[in-house]
């Protein structure tokens, strides 16, 4: 093939990896804060994430792929964050939920990492203190039309490097 | 060469040998947290485990250590309750009302007997909340899912209340110094009214399904014992002491607002163990739900809405009114305003707010309105401004879900706080929480750490 | 500061036993306080604790107060409130480490167990050091972190990191708002 593109094939079977992604995201809550008792709200059967298949949480970073770090990370909690992140294996996707993780919120002081990104790249930020319900589960199809644009290969599958995330597409 | 001595050194993770016969030989180091669903994501417990008993528990705190002590030396008193809010985030509104007292003291002002009213509800429906979380979480943590989503269905409907009055689920940021934001909105006691039976009736299902069950019961009962001289010498208050059969209320011992006018009663345990905890929960939650059927009746009446000279003026009127010159009575006339301002007009902000211009943030008639008006919002609002509580120091305490809620505030009289510190509650429950779990099996820590409900926000602050 | 102190048995007990070490009592809205010398703040505790007269058998709570900005010397002042069972009463007891630089007092989880972890938060935040405490160790802050940062000369964002940030470009392909 001469193109530069994907092939019709290697897109086809991208699509369909993607689909079967989307619809099966396994969340890693890395809950700390106030914005949890929003995710308990969330995951629970009034809002439901499990209408989107993502409610089962996966309490092993080793068998998510979706983080979601929910509520204020502390400088002291930085590090741990980090280690949770970098146990999760490819294709991992990271969901900052509410402002203090996005950007630190009103907790400009010593002890609060001013947004997540500071530590780890961030896929996706749900603004708000806390988020309600509702935009959580407007991020999360945001987050699948966004995997579903992704370019997702077999290379992943044969012990090929992987694109970090964010360069993927 | 190769070195071939054998390393027999014990490998890292053992402390000690035990040398009594049938005793395992090593004991073993268990790091739990704290990013761990049992711990609420922000705790580490370091266990020394003898198979699986807890032979020795070091509990690390801090992970959410944010800053709250310094930002409200920052921000001015009236600013600070949002932070407040993010303390105990499952019952934020009485951390509000126990900031909103402690600044009231401070200026030694008063707010009306209705606001006082509304902020026993609010209080009420908060604990509510909270113990609801408490036993939902805790009962999840045992497995017992079900629990959960029936307990988080009946939050749902003082959460969707909640928000009528407030404007937010969660961070409500509702109370003011002297007052609160706005009224209650039309027929809410009644919705209030309508909702409390539905949540007991979640309560009463969730307590057919728990209180008797063997399983659960077999994972609570005397699981996590303190007896009352420990849990008194170690500072615990709330339910945890309770349950040792300290009858502790702060609302029966040194009643605040108006709760000695309600007859509730304080229920007690006997053991001192998570069963005892649990039940002391459920059984608060019927008697909240008692002192809101009181306060319901008693409340004393809302805002007069008749207006005296005549028809009320929407906020654009009365501003042309102004600019026609027709100034003369304009103090007296009552104005409809936006929809927004629903609740916070000036007939409700009299009927509720402390008449203090110190603290009280003026309706927002008058500081649209008049110059008196303009320049007391001014004088709140603008920053080196703002309440200026006179120099002094207080200590504030609130009977809170998990326990005694207090703030030592000191002002030095300008319009920030000099210094606030908080006495969270869950501090000196995790203080203790060593002596529940050593002796007993590591799967005990779960169940005991579920029922001292440690709320992240208040204990690290 | 401070409304005239109304007659109060358990002051005038204190007053009898440590004398001049009584520096200072108040009763501003209605909170009686007593200020005590450090020297003599463990033996009031303990008096505090025993008497019956008094009976302050519960420890709400113990911080700490840096009186910097307020121009005032000794620069540091620790906090104690007491409850009373018996009698339904508060205190409040303070001391004021004589040393700027080098804060000390006795600690007085002797007396109170419950002070284990209060006091040593008071020792993260402020570096007051309480001689005879079990396990004098950061609790809120993490061990790399240098300084105390409730005292008032810590600026309030002064951030010490324990990991590397990474750097964040303005222009952050991919990235989503909801």
């Amino acid at each position: 093939m001469t193109n530069d593109g994907p092939g019709f094939f290697t897109s086809r079977l991208s699509d369909g990896i993607a689909w079967a992604r989307k619809w099966s995201l396994f969340p890693y809550p890395f809950v700390t804060a106030c914005c949890g008792m929003e995710y308990m709200s969330v995951a629970s059967a009034h809002y439901d994430l499990d209408r989107f298949g993502a409610a089962w949480p996966r309490f092993s970073p080793r068998q998510a792929d979706m983080l979601l770090v929910v509520g204020t990370i502390s400088q002291k909690m930085a590090p741990i964050l980090r280690r949770v992140y970098d146990q999760m294996c490819e294709p991992k996707w990271v969901v900052a939920f509410g402002v203090c993780t996005c950007t630190g919120g009103f907790y400009d002081n010593y002890a609060t990492v001013q947004g997540i990104d500071r530590v780890i790249p961030v896929h996706c930020y749900i603004p708000g203190c806390p988020p309600r319900p509702e935009t959580v589960l407007d991020a999360l199809m945001k987050l699948q039309a966004r995997i579903q644009k992704e370019h997702h290969g077999l290379r992943g599958m044969v012990g090929l490097p992987i694109p970090p995330p964010g360069e993927a597409t | 060469m190769a070195d071939t001595t054998l390393n027999t050194a014990p490998p890292p993770w053992t402390l000690e040998t035990t040398s009594e016969p049938g005793s395992r030989q090593h004991s073993m180091l268990l790091n739990i947290g704290p990013s761990h669903p049992a711990m609420h994501g922000v705790i580490r417990i370091i266990t020394e485990l003898d198979g699986e008993n807890v032979l020795k528990a070091e509990i690390e705190i801090g992970y959410l250590h944010r800053g709250f002590e310094k930002d409200c030396e920052v921000v001015g008193w009236g600013q600070a309750f949002p932070y407040t809010d993010r303390l105990n985030y499952v019952s934020p509104l009485i951390n509000n009302v126990c900031f909103a007292m402690g600044v009231e003291k401070l200026l030694d002002i008063h707010p009306t007997e209705r606001c006082d009213y509304i902020r026993v509800i609010m209080s009420e429906v908060s604990r509510i909340t909270d113990h609801l979380t408490c036993v939902a979480a805790g009962a999840m943590e045992l497995g017992a899912m079900t629990a959960f989503i029936y307990l988080m269905k009946a939050r749902e409907y003082l959460y969707g209340l909640v928000e009528e009055v407030t404007g937010a689920r969660l961070t409500v940021s509702y109370l003011r110094v002297g007052g609160v934001k706005s009224d209650l909105p039309e027929g809410w006691l009644e919705r209030l009214k309508e909702a409390l039976p539905k949540v007991m009736d979640c309560v009463d299902e969730v307590d057919k399904l728990l209180t008797r069950n063997r399983i659960f019961f077999d994972r609570m009962k005397d699981v996590g014992v303190i007896s009352a001289e420990d849990a008194w010498s170690l500072g615990f208050t709330g339910p945890v002491l309770r349950s040792t059969g300290m009858a502790r209320d702060l609302r029966k011992d040194e009643p605040y607002l108006v709760y000695d006018q309600f007859d509730f009663d304080v229920p007690v345990g006997s053991v001192g163990d998570n069963y005892d905890r649990y039940l002391v929960r459920v059984e608060e939650m019927r008697q909240s739900v008692r002192i809101l059927d009181q306060a319901m009746a008693r409340i004393p009446g809302g805002p007069v809405q008749v207006d005296l000279t005549g028809r009320p003026l929407t906020g654009a009127e009365m501003v042309d009114v102004a600019k026609m010159g027709m100034t003369a009575d304009l103090l007296l006339r009552q104005v409809r305003p936006d929809p927004t301002l629903e609740g916070a007009d000036k007939a409700a902000i009299r009927n509720l707010n402390a008449p203090d211009r110190r603290a009280v943030l003026p309706p927002k008639e008058d500081t649209y309105g008049n110059i008196e008006g303009l320049m007391n919002h001014f004088m709140l609002i603008m920053e080196g401004e703002g309440i200026k509580p006179p120099p002094g120091e207080i200590y504030i305490a609130n009977e809170a879900p998990n326990g005694e809620l207090g703030f030592y505030m000191v002002s030095d009289g300008t319009g920030r706080a000099y210094r606030v510190h908080c006495r969270p509650p869950c501090y000196y429950l995790m203080q203790g929480m060593n002596r529940m779990i050593v002796g007993g099996m590591v799967a005990d820590i779960v169940p005991t750490f579920g029922m001292i409900n440690m709320i992240a926000g208040e204990l690290d602050r | 500061m401070g409304n005239p102190m109304p007659e109060n048995p358990v002051l005038n007990r204190l007053r009898a036993q440590l004398g001049e070490a009584v520096v200072e009592t108040h009763a501003h809205r209605g909170d009686v306080t007593v200020v005590v010398h450090p020297d003599r703040y463990h033996e009031a505790m303990r008096l505090l604790h025993d008497d019956p007269e008094s009976d302050y058998d519960f420890m709400t709570d113990i911080t700490c107060v840096d009186r910097l900005k307020l121009k005032l010397q000794p620069r540091f002042e620790v906090v104690v409130h007491l409850y009373s069972s018996r009698h339904n009463a508060r205190i409040r007891v303070k001391t004021r480490p004589l040393s700027d630089t080098d804060p000390r007092v006795d600690s007085i989880v002797d007396i109170y167990p419950g002070a284990n972890w209060p006091e040593r938060e008071a020792y993260d935040m402020f570096g007051i050091r309480f001689n005879g405490h079990p396990d004098l160790r950061r609790i809120l802050m993490y061990e790399e972190f240098v300084g105390h940062p409730l005292r008032k000369d810590y600026p309030v964002n002064k951030r010490q990191p324990r990991i590397p940030m990474r750097d964040i470009p303005d222009d952050r392909p991919g990235m989503m708002f909801v």
